[in-house]
């Protein structure tokens, strides 16, 4: 059976701040869904379905909001579907809405995925002690310091690489009007002189807790051309992989679900050599170091080599592959809806529509999203073109 | 659309789990019984996907420990909805519906025990206005089964009659938790618990978990000689507030149910996911069940309960009566949010077609 090609049709985004305290979790929504609606020239009743996304319920102290959020969301009388998958879950309710116009099903639907954090309180939220599970208590910054220790030692890379990605991205959010952190000054010297948090992690190669939420209208082929929409982002691949979160022959430099899963990708969207054939990419970088971790993962660089296209400047804008034009989750960070924001960005730059942060003739993109301790990962691969698989 | 066919149903329902509230312990043996009665392993499935609620274990990120049960390396295509099961089961139906994969083994979970769950549901309610006056589920079921009451919709008979029925077909269930032969009388004798219920009205405080397969056309054969089909698969969500929608009708099974198009027609068999007596007859009429069609032969919610897999068992049970030929066709129904705020109508056949 035919997979019904899928596109995203509308986009919209909030404001992303520390605490949002203007309005509550449904007004937070409906900012990023009225912007999305009015991007596709739609309204709620061209919508069949709505699937909602966020990281965990105590982030905000409800449970279950997507019941309390139906009205504000329009989907009083429609199916309503909430989607959870720790930090990638941002990049996996945008997969859930796409297959539900791959499948067939719908014709439009409706995505949207939040964080209001300043709610409730994340720090508290995650560190509640459950019974036969070692505790942590070392945020997430804590939990990932070995991994960036153990790449640092098998790659050779120089201690600074962290610190070109942080500069890169804090410059890069300044082109972006959606972007939390506006820090002008901000350079490898100025990011190497902040404060050691987890050694090797540094403050300002740290990405902020933010309130914000992201919405996408994603439409079938008909419907696209049933619309005055002229640039679609035409989505070319999907895919989901997950691994445990501890296991002895587990590799958490190099994750196996985040090989799996893109090599999957490229194979779906035809892509045989992903840095020739990709123009850009969103990637979840919440600590700095990620980037030339991921670079390899999704096959961008050969294992160890990965620093070596940041330091050359190949992930900046007008290199060979840029790495988060929009500042990425070093930049604005609430948590549910970083993902969908890679994937967002990554439509904006296929749309031509990605701002004073455009790669010039962006044609092919990639969303990323990881979460849990690396293991869950979801990614998706747009085009400009419709895809011939 | 492609024939899709529920192949494999395993659960676990106990009053109260002696264990973690990650459930990882009981997700084992499920999907081992899971393996055993499809003959399938890990590499047969193609999309993993499960339904659950950090609140419900009172931790973040609670489905994380409990992918674990599955063995995750070599990594697997997986998801996880935080709603009953059921929904995970949807979201899979439509991967499989994309082509990408033909199997699915679908999970859900929750250890209600672990907290006092008529406060830990108060939550669900919207943050700023309600949930600060913690209106607990029982007395929100109760105004529901007032105002028909009241409206003259049914009496304490007609809910006396759901309650005797369900814990006498319960009997026959092992994993119901409240069951044995009963009459209206004995219903009726009970004293009140929260007015107009009485404790046998509202559903037992249920642990559990449930797992289930699908498979796509002759696949499901290599599984099950006679597979149960999925003819039909609709759901639909209403407004929270209370007072803005008719409590005594289920707008949105009755339109899952209209989208259904027909596919109702001649069912002999209904698994209604209705934890509260007045909630099946509610349910009954939005679906325009006939009088001879069989309720809920497994006892129901009323004797089993398990939060996040209960609405799962529903399917699991209506699929297991086509399996064994007690039905033909057979609907299984499964709610989530107070009062009946969102329903999911699946019609299983045991002939194929959509």
């Amino acid at each position: 059976m035919a997979k019904v090609p899928a596109a995203v049709i509308g986009v919209g985004q909030t404001k992303y701040q520390a605490a949002r305290g203007d309005v509550s979790m449904a007004g937070l929504l409906r900012e990023a869904v009225d912007r999305a609606l009015a991007d596709a020239q739609l309204t709620f009743d061209d919508i069949d379905a709505v699937v909602v996304g966020k990281a965990p319920d105590l982030f905000e102290g409800v449970m279950m909001p997507e019941l309390y959020l139906a009205d504000a969301l329009g989907a009083a009388g429609k199916p309503l579907l909430r989607v959870h998958t720790a930090g990638s879950v941002g990049g996996s309710t945008a997969i859930v809405a796409a297959s539900l116009v791959q499948s067939g099903v719908h014709e439009r639907v409706l995505t949207v995925a939040f964080e209001k954090q300043s709610e409730s309180n994340a720090m508290w939220a995650l560190s509640i002690p459950v019974p036969f599970i070692m505790p942590v208590h070392a945020g997430a910054g804590g939990y990932f310091a070995p991994h960036v220790r153990s790449y640092i030692r098998r790659s050779g890379a120089p201690t600074h690489i962290g610190a070109i990605v942080a500069a890169k991205d804090r410059q890069n959010a300044l082109k972006n009007p959606y972007a939390h952190l506006q820090n002008p000054d901000t350079t490898v010297e100025s990011v190497l002189a902040s404060t050691m948090l987890w050694d090797p992690i540094r403050y300002d190669e740290t990405c902020p807790s933010s309130d914000g939420a992201c919405a996408l209208v994603i439409a079938s082929e008909s419907a696209v051309a049933a619309s005055d929409i002229t640039n679609p982002a035409w989505i070319h691949g999907t895919q989901m992989r997950s691994e445990p979160t501890t296991a002895a022959e587990r590799d958490q430099v190099n994750p196996a679900a985040g090989r799996a899963a893109s090599a999957a990708l490229y194979k779906q969207a035809g892509i045989t050599n992903p840095i020739e054939e990709i123009d850009c990419a969103e990637v979840y970088v919440p600590f700095s170091w990620f980037e030339p971790m991921w670079l390899e993962n999704l096959g961008f660089a050969a294992p160890g080599d990965g620093w070596k296209l940041t330091e050359a400047g190949e992930t900046a804008i007008g290199g060979k592959i840029p790495f988060n034009m929009s500042g990425g989750v070093l930049s604005s960070n609430p948590i549910g809806a970083s993902g969908m924001i890679r994937f967002a960005e990554a439509s904006l730059q296929v749309m031509g529509e990605a701002g004073e942060h455009q790669v010039a003739d962006a044609r092919k993109a990639m969303g990323h999203a990881y979460g849990g301790g690396s293991q869950f990962f979801a990614m998706w691969l747009v085009g400009s073109e419709k895809p011939s698989n | 659309m492609r024939d899709v066919a529920v192949v494999g149903f395993s659960q676990q329902q106990m009053k109260e789990l002696d264990g973690s509230p990650t459930c990882l312990e009981i997700l084992v043996p499920i999907i081992q019984d899971l393996y055993q009665q499809t003959g399938w392993t890990k590499s047969d499935i193609g999309f993993w996907c499960s339904g659950s609620s950090d609140y419900l274990a009172g931790r973040s990120f609670s489905f994380v420990s409990a992918v674990d049960a599955i063995g995750t390396l070599p990594p697997v295509m997986e998801s996880h909805v935080e709603m009953d099961a059921a929904w995970a089961l949807y979201e899979a139906w439509v991967k499989i519906q994309t082509g990408e994969v033909d199997t699915a083994l679908v999970y859900g979970f929750g250890k209600s025990s672990a907290g006092i769950l008529r406060r830990t549901l108060a939550l669900q309610l919207d943050p700023y206005v309600t949930q600060p006056l913690w209106p607990d589920t029982v007395s929100l079921a109760g105004i529901q089964a007032r105002e028909g009451l009241e409206k003259g919709l049914w009496d304490e008979n007609a809910m006396a009659e759901v309650v005797a029925r369900s814990m006498s077909d319960a009997e026959a269930n092992p994993w119901a938790i409240r069951k044995g032969a009963t009459s209206v009388e004995d219903v009726l004798a009970q004293p009140l618990y929260a007015d107009p219920l009485r404790r046998w009205d509202c559903a037992p405080v249920s642990d559990g978990a449930a797992g289930i397969v699908i498979a796509a056309g002759d696949k499901a054969f290599e599984a099950r000689q006679r597979p149960a089909w999925i003819t039909g698969f609709e759901h639909r969500i209403e407004p929270i507030a209370i007072n803005a929608r008719d409590l005594t009708v289920s707008s949105s099974t009755a339109s899952a149910a209209a989208k259904l198009n027909g596919r109702l027609d001649g069912v002999d068999t209904a698994e209604l996911h209705a934890p509260f007596s007045h909630q099946e007859l509610i349910l009954r009429n939005a679906l325009g069940l006939a009088d001879d069609v069989r309720i809920s032969p497994s006892g129901g919610a009323l004797t089993a309960n398990p939060m996040f897999s209960a609405g799962l068992n529903r399917i699991g049970e209506a699929a297991s009566r086509i399996w064994s030929g007690d039905s033909d066709k057979a609907v299984a129904h499964t709610t989530s949010g107070p009062v009946l705020q969102h329903n999911l109508v699946t019609v299983l056949d045991s002939q194929k077609g959509i």
